[in-house]
């Protein structure tokens, strides 16, 4: 039985369980359900949680265990030579097992017996039944896979039965329990915070599996070029391994190019949204009417909502040959995909990070400082560059470095805008790249995952999130003590 | 000192330099005030001018993408081009030669003469090379109108799309045009004919990924996306409403609540580009979900728009006043029954809203699905979680790569499509917002 069929089994039975627990206590009182602890609803759902809880556990375990458990024994089974040979050709051995085993479960008990018969060709007999394999399998393969079928076959009917039994146990002990007096909301809302726990702690896991998962491919990356030709390389250059080099191929993983590159656009961008976003904020928070504001506010955070994508298209139609257009009018070459066209987009979509977080902090500077400034004379805008910005300065760094931090992850903008060519230029109108130009480059197309030129990618993915980590942290450090501060 | 000081200043404002001096020192000061406040205005003007450039440009780019040309043609299903057997078998159906019946419709109707072979093959350029598959559909859905004649509306080849909708330099010489100047004598008289003529492009949104633009469009990204938003309805709003309730309602304060969040605070700030490889570490490689299928796809926007959520539901949580718990726990509800019957049900507009923005933000996002395989080329529509799918921003970007010039058309308007559904999201927000948020 196929284990997304137990799982509706299970929940079958919890549902009985649901009606029983709930008729149960009703009967147990005589209709008055007052004289219960809890509402009846809570006795089915704690026989509900005793049925099915204990069963999708063992259901879980078993689906880990059993493949662990089943291979081990099926390669005891397999030939001296293998068994001690070099772990390559062992996994190459159990795929094929995989394979044959994939076909022979398609086979009719018949057609299974035959097979035992070693004069059968195994390979006609699976290709008539639509399951074709690339090679002649050996004998004891195919033993191997039929041994294995028959294990895969009984660790599933013990499945099944254990399972659907400990179900029907769970459900009858709670059935017993059932009574006036079982404190089943007590009971029941446990289990619920636990739930509620475990979904909190999601966040933890995704973080831990970013982690992971970034430091096990790099380690494995580093094993193959040295951690030191990555960090300080100046040259990019990771030649594709064409067939039959092998994957040690070749290629140089410098860093630095496209490190310069991510950082001189992020400048370029932050040297628009910082002063823009800033200007924004203060004449929206100090200067504007109502009317301004309610309009103002919302359109200018439309600009963070518009997919990124569709500023990368606005570049590359748009932008792009307007700026190579007017560069060529006054006697520049501007190419079209430049640091100063990815610079520039990214700049504006970055103007409401910055605007709207600093229109709060500046809000949130106490009105007194702004009164006693214009008590002493001051004009409102001597008292917003004398008064109100130094006392909200720490949020605004915040602000920005959080800001910084999203230009430097940015992708679509810089795939489409910025070029591919790793280059370290000081010139903002010839193209760059950048870190995440460079992963997306890397991971897509049809790569074999092993090889350093994919690895890479998950170098230059560590790299890019132990920056943005270290700017978010710091930032939200600041914004937070900052808020403390006037509260 | 200061009782000596002070007549003396005094006199000094009030000589005529010193109340010049001062007047000056006012105006500059006044300046520099007015200088400010433009300074502010025009950081406001700069950010709504680009917003107004960004969305007029797209328009413009692509509003033409809602019509295509195509031609009204008198199809005769001639039944000797399905094989000898009547009726016809479905091979036969499959195999006939539906280019050569198009092409001998337009001949007739443009009056060319099939034994001119170049006349012919000019002409026959003029069809789009799918032009087949759509007489094939017809004859596949009813195989009755065989031997008879029907009017069938067939797509232009791109060419031609591009000359009825004026993108078309007739100035250029006949060598370097892409339509000779006897393709276009027949083009002008087959419009005016009413032959050619432009509809509404409804394959902009039936159509899946094509190399031809006229035949190419986002309905397959279309429901790639619609299984991806909901696999993340399904997976982040239960995950996030929960973690919130958590967090705001019974978490103690201790290291693990911190941990926690810290975790969210930096997840909603982690580059979308991470969770992508996340996906294809864990997800693909470890977990062995088939690449490209919207089941990755949707778990991973998943993962990055729970941060939102979660944030979006705290705030709505806590919004609610305490009095509301309160009055519940004073008629012996328990703290559990107090959240569940009371505090969540005034909580939904605002975790409602907080939704609809994740999921819209999960709906424009492209570059973690570039990671997982997304960038295929999909042509038929995905019926599970599990098969190939696109979704409507990686459709975006594979199409502002292409080269051919008529796709920066399709490109523009599926963004303008993309566009529209963000608007929709973001609206409803809104609408929500204004008309179920309580103040206590």
């Amino acid at each position: 039985m196929s284990t997304s069929l137990l799982f509706l089994i299970v929940i079958a039975l919890g549902i009985v369980g649901w009606f029983l627990g709930n008729w149960r206590a009703r009967a147990s009182v005589g209709g008055k359900t007052s004289a219960l602890h809890s509402r009846p609803g809570y006795y089915g759902a704690y026989v509900l949680l005793w049925t099915t809880l204990p069963a999708v556990f063992l259901i879980i375990v078993w689906n880990v265990l059993s493949p662990i458990a089943v291979s081990s024994l099926v390669t005891a089974k397999l030939p001296e030579n293998i068994q001690n040979g070099p772990e390559q050709a062992r996994a190459l051995t159990m795929s094929t097992v995989r394979m044959i085993e994939n076909g022979l479960s398609k086979l009719s008990p018949e057609d299974l017996d035959k097979t035992a018969d070693p004069a059968t060709d195994v390979k006609a007999l699976l290709m008539s039944k639509g399951a074709p394999l690339a090679v002649t399998p050996e004998p004891f393969a195919v033993d191997a896979a039929r041994y294995q079928l028959t294990l895969k076959n009984s660790s599933q009917l013990l499945l099944t039965l254990s399972s659907i039994g400990l179900a029907a146990l769970g459900l009858a002990f709670a059935l017993f329990q059932v009574s006036p007096k079982l404190r089943s909301r007590n009971a029941v809302e446990t289990v619920a915070l636990a739930g509620l726990l475990g979904c909190s702690m999601v966040a933890i896991l995704t973080t831990l599996g970013i982690v992971l998962s970034m430091l096990f491919e790099s380690i494995h990356f580093f094993s193959i070029v040295p951690i030191q030709n990555f960090l300080f390389g100046t040259v990019w250059d990771p030649r594709f391994s064409s067939a039959g080099s092998g994957s040690g191929g070749g290629g140089e993983f410098g860093l630095l190019p496209l490190l310069w590159g991510t950082l001189y656009i992020s400048i370029v961008a932050l040297l628009v949204a910082v002063p823009v976003g800033l200007f924004s904020a203060v004449y929206m928070s100090e200067y504007a009417s109502r009317g301004v504001r309610m309009t103002a506010k919302p359109l200018l955070e439309i600009l963070a909502g518009i997919p990124t994508i569709v500023y990368g298209f606005f570049a590359l139609i748009t932008f792009g040959p307007l700026l190579r257009d007017l560069g060529a009018h006054v006697g520049l070459s501007i190419s079209a995909t430049s640091v100063l066209t990815a610079g520039l987009i990214m700049g504006v979509m970055l103007i409401p990070f910055v605007s709207s977080l600093s229109d709060d902090i500046i809000n949130a500077v106490p009105q007194s400082l702004r009164e006693g400034s214009y008590g002493l004379g001051a004009t409102q805008s001597e008292t917003i560059k004398r008064v109100i910005l130094p006392a909200a300065l720490p949020g605004i760094v915040g602000a920005i470095l959080l800001a910084a931090s999203r230009a430097i992850g940015e992708t679509m903008i810089v795939v489409l805008a910025a070029g591919i060519a790793p280059n370290l230029t000081l010139n903002p109108f010839e193209p760059v790249t950048t870190i995440t130009v460079k992963i997306v480059s890397q991971l897509t197309g049809d790569l074999e995952f092993n090889s350093p030129q994919t690895l890479v990618a998950f170098a230059l993915g560590l790299t890019l999130f132990v920056f943005t980590l270290a700017l978010n942290i710091y930032a939200l450090y600041i914004v937070r003590k900052y808020r403390e501060q006037y509260e | 000192m200061t009782v000596d000081t002070a007549p003396m200043a005094t006199e000094a404002l009030d000589s005529p330099r010193s109340k010049q001096a001062m007047k000056a020192r006012i105006a500059r000061r006044y300046a520099a005030e007015r200088r400010f406040r433009a300074y502010g205005v025009a950081a406001i003007l700069f950010g709504l001018t680009f917003l107004v450039a960004l969305f007029s440009t797209i328009m413009v780019r692509g509003y033409s993408a809602f019509l295509q040309s195509a031609f009204t043609l008198d199809v005769h299903l001639d039944p000797s081009a399905f094989g000898s057997t009547t009726p016809p078998s479905e091979t036969d159906i499959r195999m006939a030669d539906y280019t050569k019946l198009a092409n001998r419709a337009l001949f007739q109707a443009l009056g060319v003469d099939p034994a001119n072979k170049a006349d012919a093959r000019a002409a026959s350029q003029l069809l789009s090379q799918n032009a087949d598959v759509q007489i094939r559909k017809t004859v596949e859905a009813d195989p009755t109108v065989i031997g008879k004649s029907v009017q069938l509306s067939l797509l232009a080849h791109g060419n031609v799309d591009t000359l009825m909708k004026g993108h078309f330099d007739r100035s250029v010489p006949e060598n370097r045009r892409q339509l000779s100047d006897k393709q276009l004598g027949w083009l002008d008289k087959a419009a005016e004919a009413g032959l050619l003529g432009k509809h509404f492009n409804t394959g902009l949104f039936t159509y899946g990924a094509s190399s031809k633009p006229e035949s190419a469009g986002v309905g397959v990204a279309l429901v790639g996306s619609l299984y991806m938003m909901a696999i993340v309805l399904l997976i982040a709003v239960p995950l996030g409403v929960a973690a919130a309730v958590y967090l705001e309602e019974f978490a103690p304060k201790n290291l693990l609540t911190d941990t926690i969040e810290v975790n969210i605070n930096n997840l909603a700030a982690v580059p979308s580009i991470v969770f992508g490889l996340l996906g294809l570490a864990i997800f693909i490689n470890f977990m062995g979900i088939p690449r490209s299928a919207a089941l990755v796809g949707g778990l991973v926007l998943a993962l990055m728009t729970l941060p939102t959520i979660i944030i979006a539901t705290r705030a709505a949580v806590a919004a609610v006043p305490p009095s509301i718990r309160e009055a519940a726990l004073g008629v012996g509800a328990s703290k559990m029954q107090s959240i569940t019957h009371h505090v969540l049900p005034l909580a939904v507009p605002g975790i409602l809203t907080g939704t609809i923005i994740g999921l819209a933000k999960a709906l424009g996002e492209t570059a973690p699905l570039l990671m997982i395989g997304m960038v295929a080329f999909v042509v038929d529509f995905p019926t599970t979680p599990l098969d190939s799918a696109t979704a409507l921003p990686v459709q975006i970007y594979m199409w502002a790569t292409a080269a051919e010039r008529g796709f920066v058309e399709r490109t523009a308007g599926a963004t303008l499509i993309l566009l529209a559904f963000l608007v929709c999201m973001n609206v409803t927000a809104v609408i929500l917002r204004r008309r179920y948020e309580r103040r206590w």
